[in-house]
């Protein structure tokens, strides 16, 4: 998709596709935001930029910009932003957004996570805790999987003695009664939400 | 006038009695004040006091009054006896609130309290009660020259108040600015929509107004008199000259847009589809609520840019550097023209800085809410290419160089130049400038003198000797005082407002208006009694010249900050009293002292002076004289007073009118006397002046830095006489200042005048 810069059609597209979108027209470019983000320094673009970026019609960088994968959800600009914009909400619509328009920066840890975690929640309905940290230790291979694990062998020990992790899960662990019904709630959800923000 | 008879009261109020010897006062307002009756009192302000006051005046002839009680400034309605000369000593604020309670001050307070009574004293015997300006006149109609909304707005709202207005405008029709409007910026809840300009119904208004007179296609060719007396020339373009005679002025001629032919690299002037404010304004009046078409052809507009500070805020010293504080209003308004009629239409608004006066932030947020962009960014070219154009700009939060292709309508927002006529210190500032090593100023004034070069064109046309048209400060803005009196031009009687005044949209212009409507007023009203116009309100003295003594050096003429004295045929300084703002800049300036006030003169500050005691070289008390601006300066130390801050006993406090009315013979008198130091305490001055009469304060340092090599021919050091900046804020400064002064004075050797 080719969009004319300083253009609304990117605008647009945010604003129907992107949950409060709408609201990314109202931003008046204080920076409080960009300034309030105790992550700030660690990403490559801040709230502010992106909007401006968004407003220029830069489709392309915002979509693979690894800001809204950084959010750790703090909600300091929302409570700071002078506009009131859901600032932490928009960031989470943007990475949804890029996510199903196959625009995730290639290895990001956060979109790796989210991606396991749901794949891992979906299978039984419930969060297999063993099997998500060992997705995480080995998913840079073996050799890394090893140190990783190796490195946090205290922590896994200490969480069984407590009985927080238990090492039986390894072989496939519980999940809920009615699998069939719950995946059957998620095709609908995603239909509808596909439908509501023209993702299909 | 029956005789004088000086009669003193010293009150004991206000623990005045505990801390002072009254009877001792008593003794000293007797024996060295010669006053005739004495009278101590427990509380002077109260009704008995007062009344003991009242029945003395009506019954012992008493002319003049001395009370040494507390500030001047103090209890002014209990001591407001209008029929007697007063003079007020200050031994309260000046003298046991500044001074320790402790056996050890005891001395130099008593003395300090002593002195102040021997200066009211001799003060008083000075004065004259004023008799208000003979030269009173009673004209009370108001002339507005003008007719855009500011005004038409002074003139509805002087005729609303009962007075008779005479409306000149230039143009062939009222309504100025806001009538090229298709539209203003919106002025009411909730601020989210363009509004009509409702300059009809104000025509209307004025039209069915039987007091107000309107001259359109007219001119004010010939101003001449003064406040209540004012004759003005209307010429008329048919070629007739009315005169008609007004009470006050008020200027209200609004502004120019800046010229956008002095932008080609915006693209102006090489593609019709480039313009100014104006321009779109015209497209959207033409188009009256239908789709807005390229000019070029006439095409369809998908995309609009507007440009803020075109030609504005500039730093390279070619465009206006300032900003017109109104554009961003218009362009956010001028975006709706086309989203109200087609939301699909991009309009960008690239700015630097978006300023929104008043309600302007209402204004943005519906802006945004129809969906105009907003960029910050800053445009460095347009580029025309047949029916649309390239915006190039560097976007200031994506710091990267960038462009808009394709937009069809380009919309640059020059800004406000004042229609303020000649600028009549254009030659003084030049010259100053280039005194100071910097020559551009007086080239571009020896420019503008030559030949063939295009004047400016003045709009009042005084016969003023200062010139034709009211001072400007900075980048041609009428002069007033920014703080404490907006519309008061340095003309007294005529005032400015709207646009002319400073940059401003609509809203502040109609505010701005029906102020300087009320001051129009303010001021027949005063000139119809012979009273001072502000900021000395309400005075009845005036000027008074012993024109046998002038040596017709023309200082008062050329330094008279309001352009109150013009010249007679035998080149006499003529004073126009009722021009006059009583400040005393005149009689400062006077070498041979022959201009006074009625109240207060150079013999009213010279013999107070002269009636401090000077302690012998042997006593190691220092005298120091402090000439302090009534306005500012003196209130802060009363107000010092009220902390309890302490300060030097060596002190004697003299409340003069401006800085600029200080004879410079007053510094001489008092070096003369045995004082040990001068020091003056007047306003800032400079572009940000806070002066109460604009220019006495810088009058005074200039004067004040001739007076070192007077001191050094005395064999005085000149760090005797120094001159400070305070402000009416300067409440613990001031005393730290003092006792700094002091410190420094009484580490020089005594004055050697002292015993003389």
């Amino acid at each position: 998709m080719s969009i004319e810069k300083y253009t609304r059609s990117f605008l647009k597209e945010v604003e129907e596709r992107v949950e409060e979108g709408h609201w990314v027209k109202m931003c008046m470019q204080c920076g409080v935001c960009a300034g309030s983000c105790p992550l700030g320094a660690h990403w490559e673009h801040t709230p502010q930029k992106i909007f401006m970026m968004i407003r220029a019609g830069k489709r392309e960088e915002v979509l693979s910009s690894d800001s809204m994968w950084m959010c750790t959800s703090c909600y300091q600009c929302i409570v700071r932003c002078p506009r009131k914009l859901p600032i932490t909400h928009i960031m989470h619509g943007l990475a949804y957004l890029a996510k199903r328009e196959g625009l995730v920066p290639k290895n990001q840890p956060t979109a790796q996570f989210g991606q396991l975690f749901w794949d891992n929640l979906v299978k039984t309905g419930r969060v297999n805790e063993l099997k998500l940290s060992l997705g995480m230790y080995f998913k840079d291979g073996f050799s890394q999987g090893i140190k990783n694990a190796m490195a946090m062998q205290s922590v896994g020990l200490g969480m069984m003695k407590a009985k927080r992790l238990n090492p039986m899960e390894i072989m496939g662990g519980h999940g809920i009664k009615d699998k069939s019904g719950f995946h059957a709630m998620l095709k609908k959800a995603r239909e509808l939400e596909d439908s509501r923000r023209k993702l299909a | 006038m029956a005789d004088m008879k000086v009669a003193a009261y010293i009150c004991q109020g206000c623990g005045l009695g505990e801390r002072l010897d009254t009877a001792d006062l008593a003794k000293v307002a007797q024996k060295e004040g010669k006053a005739a009756i004495v009278k101590e009192h427990p509380f002077l302000c109260n009704a008995e006091g007062v009344a003991m006051i009242r029945s003395d005046i009506d019954n012992e002839a008493v002319t003049h009054v001395m009370v040494a009680a507390c500030s001047r400034r103090a209890k002014t309605e209990a001591f407001g006896f209008t029929d007697v000369a007063l003079s007020r000593a200050n031994l309260r604020e000046g003298v046991i609130w500044v001074r320790p309670d402790d056996e050890e001050s005891r001395e130099t307070t008593q003395e300090m309290a002593a002195d102040y009574v021997r200066m009211g004293c001799a003060e008083v015997k000075k004065m004259k009660l004023p008799a208000g300006n003979p030269e009173t006149a009673t004209n009370r109609r108001v002339l507005v020259v003008g007719g855009g909304v500011s005004g038409m707005t002074a003139a509805i709202e002087a005729s609303k108040a009962g007075y008779q207005v005479v409306l000149v405008e230039k143009g062939a029709a009222l309504g100025g600015w806001a009538a090229k409007l298709y539209k203003r910026s919106p002025s009411r809840s909730p601020y989210a929509d363009p509004q009509d300009t409702g300059v009809d119904e104000m025509i209307a208004a004025i039209n069915a107004d039987s007091n107000i007179t309107v001259y359109t296609n007219s001119i004010t060719s010939k101003t001449e008199g003064a406040p209540g007396r004012f004759k003005i020339d209307v010429s008329q373009e048919s070629g007739a000259t009315v005169t008609e005679e007004v009470g006050s002025i008020i200027q209200a001629t609004g502004f120019t847009l800046y010229d956008a032919n002095n932008l080609p690299e915006l693209g102006y002037g090489k593609s019709p589809n480039v313009m100014d404010q104006a321009g779109l304004e015209a497209l959207a009046k033409a188009a009256n609520g239908g789709p807005i078409k390229r000019p070029s052809d006439g095409g369809e507009v998908k995309s609009v840019v507007f440009v803020q500070c075109a030609g504005q805020r500039d730093e390279t010293g070619k465009h206006l550097p300032y900003c017109s504080g109104s554009c961003c209003l218009t362009s956010v308004k001028q975006a709706m023209y086309f989203k109200d009629n087609n939301p699909d239409i991009d309009t960008v608004v690239v700015y630097t800085d978006l300023r929104m006066p008043g309600n302007g932030e209402d204004f943005y947020r519906s802006g945004q809410t129809k969906g105009v962009t907003f960029t910050k960014g800053k445009v460095s070219t347009v580029e025309a290419t047949g029916n649309t154009c390239k915006v190039n700009f560097q976007d200031l939060i994506l710091n990267e160089q960038t462009a808009i292709e394709n937009a069809d309508i380009v919309v640059l927002a020059t800004g406000q130049v004042a229609n303020s006529g000649v600028d009549v210190d254009a030659k003084l500032k030049a010259d100053i400038a280039a005194a100071a090593g910097d020559e551009t100023l007086l080239n571009a004034w020896n420019a503008a003198q030559a030949e063939g070069a295009v004047k400016p064109i003045s709009v009042l046309n005084l016969t003023y000797r200062q010139g034709p048209d009211v001072p400007q400060l900075k980048y041609g803005f009428t002069d007033s005082h920014f703080i404490c009196f907006p519309y008061e031009t340095r003309r007294t009687g005529i005032y400015s407002a709207g646009p002319v005044r400073r940059p401003m949209d609509i809203v502040q212009a109609t505010e701005d208006a029906t102020g300087a409507a009320m001051k129009a007023i303010q001021a027949v009203e005063n000139a119809a009694v012979g009273r001072a116009a502000h900021p000395r309100s309400g005075d009845l003295s005036y000027p008074i010249v012993r024109i046998e003594g002038c040596t017709q050096c023309k200082r008062c003429t050329v330094e008279c900050p309001f352009g109150a004295i013009d010249e007679d045929e035998k080149r006499y300084p003529l004073f126009n009293e009722s021009r006059c703002r009583r400040c005393g800049t005149c009689m400062g300036a006077c070498p041979v002292r022959v201009i006074s006030f009625e109240n207060y003169s150079v013999d009213t500050v010279g013999s107070q002076i002269k009636a401090v005691d000077v302690p012998d070289e042997f006593s190691e008390k220092p005298r120091i004289l402090i000439l302090a601006c009534e306005n500012d300066a003196y209130p802060a130390l009363d107000m010092a007073a009220m902390n309890k801050q302490v300060y030097s006993a060596w002190v004697r406090v003299i409340p003069v009118r401006c800085l600029g009315s200080v004879n410079t013979i007053w510094i001489t008198d008092a070096l003369n006397s045995g004082y040990d130091g001068v020091m003056m305490m007047g306003c800032k001055h400079g572009d940000d002046y806070q002066c109460h009469f604009v220019k006495g304060s810088e009058l005074a340092s200039y004067r004040m830095s001739k007076v070192g090599d007077t001191l050094q021919g005395m064999g005085l050091e000149p760090e005797r006489v120094q001159t400070f900046e305070a402000a009416i804020t300067d409440i613990e400064r001031l005393p730290k200042l003092i006792n700094e002064y002091a410190d420094a004075i009484s580490a020089l050797p005594p004055s050697p005048f002292k015993g003389f």
